[in-house]
């Protein structure tokens, strides 16, 4: 017995020589580019699990900020390259294509790249896309808004005959949509004739338009209102009004305590763990990389017990536990309806083109029913569901 | 004479100089950039943690601004192009300003270069429309024929508004770089289809410019070669265009009709009429000099980025290039040394901010306090600093 399984770790140690020809324990430097710096939110994320990464890890980091989406990506990524890196990595969307003519020219380094979606057709052995599966921590928001409607509900406080959610989005694309849509599909599950309405801004961050269309929410008669933008400006909209809010990117619970029950976020540290781990081993990055709640990238933050229904955290502890299992699918076809009608096919824009032409099946059947398969990284990681399902209103959109 | 007034401190006043000998004149300004960089080190050393005023410390921090644009063959090529385009940009401000023609337009001219470009290469280089896909070098030249021209449109409808209507060409070209900013958003979205949910545009690969450099001796390891790869040599092109242009714009400056022409109605109208020049004629058509200029750099920019940004295809160099042409006397040689300074302090700050991971603002109180000593200089290039006694200048004034 001894003999064979000493065989069998000479051989798996001749082959992964063979394969990789790396040296055992590569030292990693990684590189970072941010679109803006540490006053920005959504860079504050990815700068936060950086350092997380760099002290665990126990590596060398070197942060470039606010590197727009320009030429002056590919410099400063080649320059990082020079400068020894074996692993860039950039935050922003629009840097991925420079991110790609860097990684042409340094063959041996590895460029990560977060919310892209060209690695998959690009087929270049060092460049890699990566997103998690956040419509998985926005259904757990979306359970924690619907026991609140239900709460409501039972108290006789609604503000309507049904309850009604509102919904502040950035931009009518499919991450936003992939967003608002497990929100309310969270909300459903627990809270049956819930709807919702939704008020585009047309800008991730503007202070004054998101709160103008919170406000116009509550005017309209919503109950609960979450969004996906990065200021404070929703979040304190609620405040005022005292209306209940689910958040996102991080909690608001400091300037929003009577109102804030729960927020979801990404964690990027899994991510850039796993990155330099296998750098450091010497084997290959995944072209597609999807974080989920299993691997701990998507999180939710603390219940706020002063605004939450009573019970919320062991609910949505439990819901969690299936996700985790992999028993409950978020985007379950069963759940909701398009137009009336159940999905049972649907192409999605998966390989990016000029014309965004529908080029994918991405409704899957497996054992717990059939789904639509979000952020599946055999195909990409970046979102792609786009569908409109009933109950949810748009009131207006923005591209 | 009351004893009482008279001062055994020495009194300083000022003297307006004789034309200063110019190699004293570099020498002054030289001092100011050395005392500038002093400064830098010690206020770094008052506020940055990591930095302290010791020796060692010192040679760290100044190796960091010498390490932004030297250490490595890519980041000298970089230097030399981002060098070339801030002094194309220069190099267009030069005539019209030695007209007295305040051209504050330069980001909008440039900016529009760029744009008709990009344009240029999205619709005839196969991204816009797939059944157009023009070879790299004549699409290369008609991008160039497009910016050249909207650079010259740009410029050209203050200096006719000036010419007919005598408006204020300082605040009209100063709006004109709004339009055309918010021109670029618009095509961006309505145009570019490319876009994507940021508001940027992706790179464009088609319209390269041909490979002229593939190698060159490196200066990271001495004695090998460097492979210089395609989007390097683009860089060097580049270098290699404002070159001649640099020539080209002092030739025409000193040895030219136009140039002299210039001069005269940059120092008198009145005496330009006189004389017979058409000061109407000579406003727009060095306007037009000025605005292909702006162009070409636009194209320049389009070159190497093959994109548009709003924000960061030109990035304030329009104003940046004022100073860069102001600081040389308008003269194109002298501007090479200028920009050469400006673009130094830019790439050398933003090592800075990277390698003590420090705030990139501080890095621009750097560039400041360097820019501040060298302009200051200026005044003694102009003026000279006497000290006296009072008796002396009693003596001096009977």
């Amino acid at each position: 017995m001894k003999k064979i399984s000493a065989v069998v770790l000479a051989l798996v140690l001749c082959v992964s020589m063979l394969s990789f020809g790396f040296a055992e324990g590569t030292t990693v430097k990684l590189g970072v580019i941010l679109l803006h710096d540490e006053d920005s939110t959504y860079d504050l994320n990815f700068l936060n699990a950086v350092n997380q990464v760099a002290e665990d890890l126990g590596i060398e980091v070197v942060v470039r900020k606010n590197i727009p989406e320009s030429n002056a990506c590919y410099e400063a990524a080649c320059e990082l390259a020079d400068d020894g890196c074996n692993v860039v990595f950039a935050d922003s969307f629009g840097h991925e294509s420079f991110m790609l003519a860097a990684a042409k020219e340094y063959p041996e380094v590895q460029f990560c790249h977060a919310t892209g979606t060209m690695a998959h057709t690009e087929e270049l052995d060092n460049f890699h896309n990566a997103f998690a599966a956040i419509y998985e921590g926005r259904f757990l928001a979306g359970v924690a808004a619907g026991l609140k409607l239900n709460e409501l509900k039972e108290a006789g406080k609604l503000k309507g005959e049904t309850p009604l959610m509102g919904y502040v989005g950035a931009f009518t694309y499919a991450e936003v949509i992939s967003g608002y849509t497990s929100f309310y599909l969270g909300a459903k599950s627990v809270c049956p004739d819930v709807t919702m309405k939704v008020q585009f801004t047309g800008s991730w961050y503007d202070e004054m338009g998101e709160k103008a269309a919170a406000e116009a929410l509550i005017n309209a008669g919503c109950d609960l209102i979450s969004q996906h933008a990065d200021s404070w400006g929703a979040p304190t909209a609620c405040e005022d009004a005292g209306i209940p809010n689910v958040s996102y990117n991080g909690s608001t619970v400091g300037r929003c305590p009577n109102t804030f029950i729960v927020s979801s976020r990404i964690d990027w540290a899994p991510y850039l763990t796993y990155v330099c781990t296998q750098v450091a081993n010497g084997e290959p990055v995944d072209t597609d990389w999807v974080g989920t709640i299993a691997t701990a990238s998507v999180v939710i933050t603390d219940i706020n017990e002063q605004a939450a229904a009573p019970g919320t955290a062991e609910y949505v502890a439990g819901v969690k536990a299936q996700l985790e299992a992999g028993t409950l699918h978020v985007f379950d076809t069963a759940t909701f309806t398009v137009n009336g009608e159940a999905l049972t096919t649907y192409l999605a824009d998966v390989d990016t083109d000029a014309a965004f032409t529908a080029d994918t099946e991405v409704i899957f059947t497996d054992e717990n029913g059939s789904f639509f398969n979000e952020s599946d990284p055999a195909l990409r990681s970046a979102p792609y569901f786009d569908v409109q399902i009933d109950g949810i209103e748009l009131l207006n959109a923005k591209f | 004479m009351d004893a009482s007034k008279r001062s055994f401190l020495p009194i300083p006043h000022l003297a307006k100089r004789e034309k200063m000998n110019i190699f004293a004149a570099m020498g002054i300004r030289v001092l100011a950039f050395v005392l500038g960089m002093l400064v830098c080190g010690i206020v770094a050393s008052l506020l940055v943690k990591d930095i302290s005023f010791n020796w060692k410390s010192m040679k760290s921090f100044y190796y960091c601004f010498y390490e932004g644009s030297f250490t490595t063959n890519r980041k000298l090529l970089a230097y030399i192009k981002d060098l070339a385009v801030l002094l194309c940009i220069g190099l267009a401000l030069a005539p019209a300003f030695k007209m007295r023609f305040w051209n504050t337009g330069a980001e909008g001219q440039t900016l529009v270069g760029v744009l008709a470009a990009i344009l240029v290469n999205f619709y005839l280089g196969g991204s816009g429309n797939p059944d157009i896909a023009l070879g790299d070098l004549p699409l290369s030249l008609i991008m160039l024929v497009a910016a050249v021209l909207a650079g010259c449109i740009w410029a050209a409808l203050p200096a006719l508004f000036k010419a007919r209507f005598n408006t204020n060409e300082t605040l009209f070209t100063l709006m004109m770089n709004y339009v055309a900013k918010y021109l670029v958003s618009f095509s961006i979205v309505r145009f570019l289809t490319n876009a994507n949910s940021s508001g940027s545009m992706k790179s464009l690969s088609s319209g390269r410019l041909p490979v002229l450099f593939t190698q060159m001796p490196s200066i990271d390891k001495p004695g090998t070669t460097f492979k210089i790869p395609q989007s390097l040599n683009d860089y060097l092109i580049v270098g290699c265009i404002v070159l001649i242009v640099t020539v080209f714009m002092f030739v025409y400056l000193k040895y030219t009709k136009h140039g002299y022409e210039i001069s005269v109605v940059g120092e008198s109208t009145r005496t330009a009429k006189y004389v017979g020049i058409s000061v109407k004629k000579v406003i727009i058509r060095t306007m037009l000099v000025s605005g292909a200029l702006c162009g070409l750099a636009g194209w320049l920019i389009a070159q190497v980025d093959k994109s548009v940004s709003t924000e960061s295809s030109v990035h304030g160099q329009g104003f940046t290039a004022i100073l860069v042409a102001w600081l040389a006397r308008f003269n194109p040689i002298f501007m090479v040394a200028t920009a050469g300074i400006v673009v130094f302090l830019n790439k050398g700050a933003s090592r800075i901010a990277t390698d003590y991971s420090i705030s990139p603002s501080l890095p621009d109180v750097f560039i400041g306090i360097v820019l501040f000593f060298i302009i200051g200089s200026e005044f003694f290039v102009n003026y000279k600093l006497k000290f006296s006694f009072a008796g002396k200048a009693e003596e001096v004034s009977k």
